[in-house]
């Protein structure tokens, strides 16, 4: 199960920050602190996954940004992994060749692109399609 | 798009809208704060108005307001949210699920909105109602919703019924008791037309199942049947991940898996779903007992997959191929050892994580016959790695991997403890401290070492400038405890006492930690009395005096001693010294009386032996031994908290500063007590137990080997030195021993004490290069072994840890508004006792069978309930259902009657 998504600049800047789990907004801050901290420390040699407390982060760098998932340690690397990449490319084409910026300013859309994929810590839905058809709904 | 036109009537409408703010806050770096909080005044102004496309955008920004806290706009979200147009609406949900939490007040009056939103005809309302809901749910909420949230699992849209039913897992979680009546809707899920809902139900269930897996045993089947059918890579791992949590608790499971997963792993061209196949095939190995015959085959396919990822140019398969390679290694070690070379090379890799694993997997590769070159490569290590985390993480994992199951690996101490020593020579490390409790250890429980021990102790003592010339604050310095100790305790090996005790009187020594003086002081006074004794029988007595003088001249620089406890300790025995100075000058024979004072061994104890003691017959730790004084109640509970907390420090002296009368006295009563004790047990060199099959705690065991020439090697020696002498000393025993074998091949084997199978060098063929007997750490007899439950008290799925096939009460039904009613469950009782009957009955049959038979008969006449589930397991009985017929195929089909079931 997931616990949280974070997208985060190399500064630490919180692009977004969805919980699946209920923290207070300290505790919050720190988690925050905390992954920044391990991922950004991490070249492209290493690996994408970091142990995290009692959990794991699996993250991806594009361009500036990280991406980082924290699920459970008994959850499938890799399959979480191909998760970021898939949100990735859902942003991309949403977005029409996604930047930063356009995180910044249209957070809200971010949000429910997550909204879309992920829910309640599980993928909900894996398919591209499925997924930029019902965003143009909204 | 929709939203872009929406959105420019919003800019027209407003003086600051979203666009604005960010903008602004991105153009105020320097003074971003009060930009902040300027802006947040304009939100509430714009919260106080009433248009709600105002507070929209309020809201709104303040969601974008990431960390600040905007917990006092709770009731405007609330506002938002109830609006009835979705945009707004939207805006108000986002911002609630990311600032309330379960404390927030006013999730109380959402309660009513939201179940609006859920009942709403558009689709879009419902999904952005169950969104926000999934982040903010409550127990409170989750009981008054339950109910909603189940009827919409059954939505015509599969949008809906998707969400609905990813929802139905936090509600669990808030609110337990709604999992049984929610159970059989979600397990219908399973088999919806659309395979997003499909999958949204394998997520949840196989999330609840992997907490609790038994519940969910009756799944199997449908698991299965799915996981043939479908070709969704992301359900199919979570089926697959699923088994595996299943599997332990079902052998027979396990054994219909190996086939479709070895072929998933041939055909999947999809690393992450191979990883998990992998994963659960090796669960299934774990849970199968070694009798399956034809296993070794997967094992192999599995161990070659991951030799593949491990190869792989990418880090994160190369990593996980580690990870999962040292699951294999827990069973089938042998497996994995061939790739010691692969594992042996990723040590050289750059990411630091891999490094980890791979010194993981070696900890459990070694045996007796690598050791030397593995801990040889590792040391290589050491000296290359950069970085003082990583060369720590070595250096535990060098002495992890040497002390491991009781030393049962080392074959030779000499190279350990030097080993030891070299590791000592590292700068800047935090484990002296480590260092220094194995060398206590080794030289306590290993009595062949001692002497070996004692000269490589001198010499560091001797060398203790090295170790402590720059830094004072320098962890290493925690070895010279141990070093100063061993020598003090077993002075009779030492070669040259009189030139330690100069040693550790040095001034310098007033530099070192406090608990370090400490030892060095007490293990002076040892070495003075180790001294004298040596000098006793010499007509002149100058060197003896000589040391007094030695004594008497230095300790004073510690009687000064800041430290409370070196100073107390120094000046009793400076005392002590003049007093013993004084005699000798009258010529008065003293070694004897002063000898006394250490005499006696000290006997390593297990670290939890005090805690097990078993309380006597008869002895009630709660009674009152006196009547409680009426009042003061904080100090009632000390008694308790004495016997609680007193864990005896295992291998470190206790010093006890008391006379020499006194100390006398005590020796004398401890050896009577340990006479009496039965809970005291002596080494018995004659108990001859292998330890590996001893893991009970009242096994003593004393691990006699037998052996060979010592070897001697003066000074500071290099353990790589050892590393060649032990290839030639086994080079010279295998030769040794098959002269050997064709002798007793005719006498034939008699005891098990020593084996000698011939063929390849085996475990047991090599023998260690010393007379060793590894003490174990002594605990009390009857001591129960440990049952520390480490499951956490305060885990939220304990509470979900239902039985789902118990039939479902009328108390239990969800609370409903309306007049739906939680659709009963159609035959979960039934389904169970099935269940129960197919995996109990062939147990109790095959061992009672033949006694039972002829009451077996009399009863089917009379009692027709024994009889249905008796007759279950051979034929479908005519009361099951169709349902019950194909589980119970799924179980028998194609496998024997099990021997052992769970």
């Amino acid at each position: 199960m997931i616990r949280f998504i974070l997208i985060q600049n190399r500064a630490g800047k919180t692009r977004l920050a969805k919980w699946y789990m209920q923290f207070d907004d300290d505790e919050k801050q720190k988690l925050i602190e905390e992954v920044h901290a391990v991922v950004t420390v991490r070249d492209a040699k290493h690996t994408n996954f970091v142990e995290f407390r009692n959990f794991k982060i699996i993250y991806r760098r594009y361009a500036g940004l990280y991406f980082c998932i924290c699920v459970d340690v008994t959850d499938n690397n890799l399959a979480y992994l191909e998760g970021i990449h898939n949100f990735v490319e859902v942003l991309n084409e949403y977005f029409h060749n996604v930047c930063e910026l356009d995180l910044v300013f249209n957070f809200y859309k971010v949000y429910t692109v997550v909204d879309e994929m992920f829910l309640a810590g599980e993928i909900r839905e894996t398919s591209q399609t499925k997924v930029l058809k019902q965003l143009l709904m909204l | 798009m929709a939203l872009k036109i929406v959105k420019g009537s919003i800019d027209r409408m407003f003086d600051k809208n979203l666009q604005d703010l960010v903008r602004g806050i991105r153009n105020h770096k320097e003074d971003e704060a009060k930009y902040i909080s300027t802006c947040i005044d304009e939100i509430k102004q714009e919260l106080k108005q009433d248009n709600i496309a105002v507070k929209a955008n309020a809201v709104c920004k303040l969601t974008y307001m990431l960390g600040y806290d905007v917990s006092w706009a709770a009731f405007n979200i609330v506002e938002v949210m109830s609006s009835s147009k979705f945009t707004y609406k939207r805006i108000g949900y986002l911002a609630a699920s990311q600032c309330f939490h379960e404390s927030t007040d006013v999730i109380m009056l959402t309660t009513n909105q939201i179940r609006k939103d859920l009942s709403s005809p558009n689709q879009y309302d419902t999904g952005v109602a169950l969104t926000g809901l999934s982040c903010f749910v409550t127990p409170d909420l989750a009981r008054d919703l339950a109910n909603d949230i189940m009827t919409l699992m059954s939505h015509t849209k599969p949008y809906i019924r998707k969400k609905a039913v990813l929802i139905m897992y936090k509600v669990f979680l808030k609110y337990p008791e709604s999992l049984r009546p929610a159970f059989p809707r979600l397990k219908e899920k399973l088999e919806d037309p659309d395979p997003g809902v499909q999958s949204a139900a394998v997520n949840v269930i196989c999330e609840l199942a992997r907490r609790n897996p038994k519940n969910y045993l009756s799944l199997a089947p449908l698991f299965f049947k799915l996981m043939t059918s479908s070709t969704n890579n992301w359900v199919l791992i979570k089926i697959i991940k699923l088994f595996g949590a299943l599997t332990p608790l079902e052998p027979r499971l396990g054994k219909k898996l190996i086939e479709p997963l070895t072929n998933l792993i041939h055909s999947t061209s999809a690393m992450s779903l191979l990883y998990e196949c992998v994963n659960t095939v090796i669960a299934v190995l774990i849970s199968l007992s070694s009798g399956m015959p034809n296993h070794s085959a997967s094992i192999q396919l599995c161990v070659q997959k991951l030799r593949i990822l491990i190869e792989d140019s990418d880090q994160n398969l190369k990593y996980l191929g580690l990870l999962a390679m040292s699951k294999i290694l827990k069973t089938h070690p042998k497996s994995v050892q061939s790739h010691k070379d692969l594992i042996l090379q990723c040590l050289d890799d750059k990411d630091e994580s891999i490094r980890l694993r791979a010194l993981d997997l070696l900890y459990g590769m070694v045996s007796k016959k690598n050791l030397m070159e593995i801990v040889k490569k590792l040391m290589l290590h050491v000296d290359k790695a950069e970085g003082t985390t990583y060369r720590d993480e070595l250096l535990t994992k060098i002495i992890d991997i040497c002390s491991q199951s009781n030393y049962q690996y080392i074959t030779n101490f000499e190279w350990y403890i030097s080993i030891l020593v070299e590791l000592t020579r590292l700068e800047g490390t935090r484990h002296g401290h480590l260092i220094a409790s194995q060398m206590l250890d080794v030289a306590i429980r290993v009595k062949a070492i001692r002497v070996f021990a004692v000269a490589q102790m001198a010499t560091l003592l001797d060398n203790a400038h090295l170790l402590t010339g720059s830094m004072q604050r320098n962890g290493i310095c925690e070895v010279l405890y141990a070093a100063a100790w061993i020598c003090g305790e077993f002075s009779e090996h030492l070669e040259n006492p009189l030139q330690t005790l100069e040693a550790m009187l040095r001034p310098k020594v007033a530099t070192l930690p406090g608990h370090i003086q400490a030892v060095y002081v007490q293990n002076a006074a040892k070495l003075f009395a180790t001294v004298l004794k040596s000098q006793e029988g010499n007509t002149d007595s100058t060197t003896a005096q000589e040391t007094s003088q030695l004594m008497i001249d230095r300790l004073p620089l510690f009687v000064q001693s800041a430290n409370l406890e070196v100073q107390e300790r120094a000046s009793c025995i400076l005392q002590l010294v003049k007093y013993i100075q004084k005699l000798q000058q009258k010529d008065v024979e003293v070694a004897e009386e002063v000898i006394a004072l250490f005499a006696g061994e000290l006997n390593p104890v297990a670290p939890k032996a005090q805690k097990k003691v078993p309380v006597p017959e008869g002895l009630d730790l709660d009674a009152w031994i006196n009547e409680p004084p009426s009042e003061s109640e904080s100090e009632d509970e000390q008694p308790k908290a004495i016997f609680a907390k007193e864990e005896p420090k295992h291998s470190r002296p206790r010093h006890t500063e008391v006379d020499e009368k006194e100390l006398a006295r005590r020796r004398e009563a401890r050896k009577q007590e340990q006479a009496n004790n039965p809970f005291y047990i002596k080494a018995s060199p004659s108990s001859q137990k292998v330890y590996q099959d001893a893991p009970g705690v009242e096994h003593i065991p004393v691990v006699q080997i037998d052996l060979s020439v010592p070897l001697k090697v003066p000074g500071l020696p290099m353990s790589d030195q050892y590393v060649k002498l032990e290839e030639e000393r086994r080079q010279k025993e295998r030769a040794e021993k098959k002269k050997k074998e064709k002798k007793k091949r005719k006498e034939k084997r008699s005891g098990r004490g020593k084996k000698h199978d011939s063929g390849p060098e085996s475990e047991e063929d090599i023998t260690p290069a010393h007379m060793v007997d590894i003490v174990t750490e002594e605990m009390p007899e009857n001591a129960l072994p440990s049952d520390d439950d480490d499951k956490d008290p305060n885990d939220p799925h304990k509470a979900l840890d239902i039985d789902l096939d118990k039939p479902l009460a009328d108390s239990e039904k969800l609370p409903v508004r309306s007049h739906r009613a939680a659709e009963a469950p159609k035959s979960p009782a039934e389904d169970g006792d099935a269940e129960s009957a197919a995996t109990q009955e062939p147990k109790k049959k095959s061992g009672k069978e033949k006694r039972e038979k002829k009451k077996d008969k009399d009863r089917d006449r009379k009692e027709p309930v024994v009889q249905s589930e008796e007759t279950s397991e051979v034929a479908a009985p005519p009361t099951s259902t169709t349902a019950e017929v194909s589980d119970l195929d799924f179980w028998l089909s194609n496998a024997p009657v099990p021997s052992n079931t769970q």
